[in-house]
């Protein structure tokens, strides 16, 4: 091979290759980087919440008039909502995931106020709650509906059983093995709660918690004039029902205005915009700056090829072929991509360092060093292809010519 | 010299248009991608009320969990309770103070057709308006003496006067909320405040309320609070709203004006000595931890500006570096190309500094055409940014774009094309006189 020719040559013009093979390399860490960052982000948005997202809307009733008989008012609302054809369930509840507010507690493992030991969302729903959220039971049973308070009702501002998610679980009771249902925590005060149930998975309301995966229902109802219904629809039926469970609404009572129809597909695309923009933003970045370093490589070989016509018709004159020639522009590319590379190797692994300690954010995989090394040394060498054809392309009779 | 320069670069920038192109595209992006993210963090990290900043203050006082500070190590809570509001307002022991949470009403318009609608709202005190510099196109805030009555008196936006009135002057008028009926005391001119510095809880950028009301009346009414309620220490079974008030619970944003630097140490003092007061009757189980921060600071402490745009800013610059290195690249090997021309200029008799004079004004005419193209790019970026969170209402706020960051990015241009333009200018001059003369 004519690596040390190569070298040589470009020992002798240090700076102009020194630049690419810098570029390259910062030009790697932006990308390595970048290329964690959107992984991370994909891998946020791509968690189940848990419910069927498909076929679920969400939407609230606000009544503006005083004195309104708000217990009977809801319960009216729900034997509407869950007679309509198409419905599967309806639940009247604060909050759903995806949402973005809502309810969370800090719990305690011992009566009383103290350090809290974990965090949940909570959802205060019905009996219905469960096949509503369309949620996977996987150990324990549905609250029954004697178990359901109102607020009004009882002195006991919490009720005393609960159904909880496989994270909060674990969580809560990190040395524990077998099933969960039995056991009891509290909130902040003397009255225990009981696990009636586990659920697989039901996202907190807050995508960006990081306790996210924590959240359990709470068979408690609360009179409001502000009442939320969350309905689930047979596949394929949301829109149809969503429009007229709003009119329905809107029209059996005057009392009341209906608003925040929403749903859950709309609730995860504003929940995750910003992540989603992230991603669109860097791989624009990506995009564009490996172009810019295609074309400032593209530059940078043609001007070389202009510079050393002459020596290159002399090596032609001399015998080389044209392939030799492009293996000459090629080699040299590749000699200084590989600089640039494992130097950015190095840079791309110390900026993320730096990032993970300035950010919350994960530290990237291993292998999205070597994907981005063969992405680069691809591009330097199709970058280089056509200026290093244009340079076989010089014929041999130059040499003869002066200058 | 200067115009026969500015003649030579404007034909070496001809002699290779593609170079030069590539030059002036690289430094355009390079500054477009900075200056977009730039724009939107200058937007987001601004301070609408600068001019008062060291007047206004938010107050922190801490009543949180002995075994569990509100913020980890030792930050206070970020919202007051309803007891220390009302003890701290009464006590009217700033030059003006102001009480208030996010909230919303069921507006009524006139007419049997009219469907009634809901507008966010927030309950506040009088001296909200003249502390926070509110703007009125009619009328004003209502009077202390209505935070004491309770009056049934309203403050309207400009945009919810001209659905409910046509735009017309209002004040007087009647309008009814959830069945009772208000008094219209003032319109409020064109006011959006970006940040919104006074509440930067649950959203920072959404648009301000459409509807100020008395606070008291709010309280007493028990509207519901659509901002955020945090509690550390249960509420007795059954207590009800009276229990509620009367809890541990935070959930009202209080600020004071305070007017020179002693007011405000007698204002802490005053924190200070209410706080040990309470701490005698069983409240305030943490050390003492009183906190008033200036508008800025508030905004800083609560991390207004998004992470990830600091993370785009990062790589922003880094991605500006690259453009630039490859600008140096191409400069470098344009300097070479000429080292013909600039020997025989030296041998001429051109000393060191008129080539480097020479070439820095040919860099700085690529920097200027880069600089240009770069502010086309930005308002590009910033159309982008605005596509892509078009679900957000407010992104508007935030991809505006003013004279001082157009200046900013022309600026930042021209000293990237100079800096990037030193190497290679140095390259140059140091070019031996005649040594490219010979044949080759």
């Amino acid at each position: 091979m004519e690596f040390g020719p190569i070298w040589r040559a470009m020992m002798r013009n240090k700076g102009g290759y020194l630049l690419i093979a810098l570029q390259i390399a910062v030009t790697m860490a932006v990308m390595v980087n970048a290329i964690a960052i959107m992984q991370e982000r994909s891998i946020k948005m791509a968690r189940p919440s848990g419910i069927d997202e498909a076929n679920t809307f969400s939407l609230v009733s606000v009544g503006f008039k005083p004195d309104m008989e708000e217990k009977a008012l809801i319960q009216e609302d729900l034997d509407l909502l869950r007679n309509l054809p198409g419905v599967v369930n309806a639940v009247e509840t604060n909050s759903f995931p995806l949402r973005q507010g809502g309810w969370s507690e800090g719990l305690h493992r011992e009566p009383g106020v103290g350090k809290s030991v974990s965090s949940s969302a909570i959802y205060f729903v019905d009996e219905h709650g469960l096949e509503t959220f369309a949620l996977n039971l996987i150990d324990g049973k549905n609250f029954s509906p004697e178990q359901v308070v109102w607020d009004s009702d009882s002195d006991d501002f919490w009720p005393a059983t609960v159904i909880i998610t496989q994270a909060l679980a674990e969580d809560l009771y990190p040395d524990h093995e077998g099933s969960y249902v039995g056991k009891a925590f509290w909130f902040n005060d003397d009255n225990p709660a009981n696990i009636v149930g586990v659920v697989e998975t039901l996202q907190a309301p807050w995508p960006t918690w990081t306790g996210v995966e924590r959240s359990m229902l709470v068979p408690l109802r609360r009179e409001s004039e502000f009442a939320r219904y969350v309905v689930r629809t047979e596949p394929g039926y949301r829109d149809e029902v969503l429009a007229e469970a709003e009119e329905l609404l809107s029209s059996s009572n005057k009392d009341r205005i209906i608003r925040g129809v929403e749903t859950a597909t709309d609730a995860r695309k504003m929940a995750y915009l910003g992540d989603g923009a992230m991603i669109k933003m860097l791989s624009f970045i990506v995009i564009l700056l490996t172009c810019i370093t295609g074309l400032g490589i593209v530059g940078l070989a043609s001007f070389s090829v202009a510079r050393r016509t002459r020596q290159i018709g002399i090596r032609r004159a001399l015998g080389a072929t044209k392939p030799a020639i492009v293996r000459y522009f090629m080699l040299e590319n590749f000699l200084i991509s590989s600089i640039g590379i494992v130097t950015g190797g190095i840079l791309a692994v110390a900026l993320n360092v730096v990032m993970v300690q300035a950010f919350a954010l994960t530290p990237l995989a291993w292998y999205v060093i070597p994907v981005a090394m063969l992405v680069l040394w691809i591009v330097g060498q199709a970058a280089v292809a056509g200026p290093a054809r244009k340079a076989s392309g010089i014929s041999p009779a130059i040499a003869t010519r002066s200058s | 010299m200067f115009r026969y320069y500015l003649k030579l670069g404007t034909l070496s920038i001809r002699a290779n248009p593609v170079l030069s192109a590539l030059m002036v595209a690289a430094i355009a992006v390079g500054i477009g991608a900075c200056m977009t993210i730039v724009t939107v963090r200058h937007v987001m990290s601004g301070n609408p009320i600068e001019h008062k900043d060291s007047q206004l203050y938010h107050v922190q006082v801490d009543n949180w969990n002995p075994d569990d500070p509100y913020d980890d190590p030792d930050g206070a809570p970020v919202q007051v309770t309803y007891l220390d509001a009302k003890a701290l307002f009464d006590a009217n022991r700033a030059f003006r103070q102001t009480t208030s949470f996010k909230t919303a009403r069921v507006v009524q318009p006139d007419g049997e057709d009219a469907r009634p609608f809901q507008e966010d709202s927030r309950a506040t005190t009088a001296d909200f308006f003249p502390m926070f510099d509110v703007p009125f196109q009619f009328g004003s805030g209502w009077d202390r003496s209505s935070d004491e009555t309770q009056e049934r008196v309203v403050v309207l936006s400009k945009e919810l006067n001209e659905k409910l009135f046509g735009g017309e002057d209002s004040v007087g008028r009647a309008l009814m909320l959830n069945d009772e009926p208000y008094r219209v005391s003032g319109v409020i001119d064109t006011w959006n405040p970006v940040p919104k510095y006074y509440d930067v809880n649950n959203n920072p950028f959404e648009d301000p309320a459409q509807l100020f009301l008395p606070f008291s009346l709010a309280v007493a009414n028990s509207f519901d609070n659509n901002g955020n309620t945090s509690c550390w220490k249960p509420i007795p079974d059954g207590a009800g709203r009276e229990g509620f008030l009367n809890s541990e619970c935070i959930w009202i944003q209080m600020w004071v004006e305070l007017q020179n630097a002693s007011a405000k140490q007698d204002y802490m003092n005053f924190l200070d000595a209410y706080v040990e007061e309470q701490k005698l009757l069983g409240r305030f189980p943490r050390p003492l931890n009183n906190h008033l921060r200036t508008p800025s600071e508030w905004m800083e402490y609560n991390e207004v500006v998004d992470e990830d745009v600091d993370v785009l800013l990062g790589l922003a610059v880094l991605f500006l570096t690259v453009c630039l290195l490859n600008t140096i690249g191409l400069l470098l090997a344009k300097a070479m190309r000429r080292s013909k021309d600039t020997s025989l200029r030296r041998a001429l008799g051109a000393s060191k500094t008129e080539l480097f004079k020479q070439h820095v004004i040919e860099a700085g005419m690529i920097g200027m055409a880069g600089g240009l193209l770069g502010v086309g790019m930005t308002w590009l970026g910033l159309r982008g940014i605005e596509n892509i969170f078009v679900e957000y209402d407010f992104i508007q706020h935030l991809v505006r774009m003013d004279w001082s960051m157009v200046m900013l990015a022309v600026a930042l241009a021209i000293a990237s094309a100079l800096g990037a333009a030193l190497y290679p200018t140095w390259r140059t001059c140091n070019i031996t006189p005649a040594s490219h003369l010979r044949l080759q």
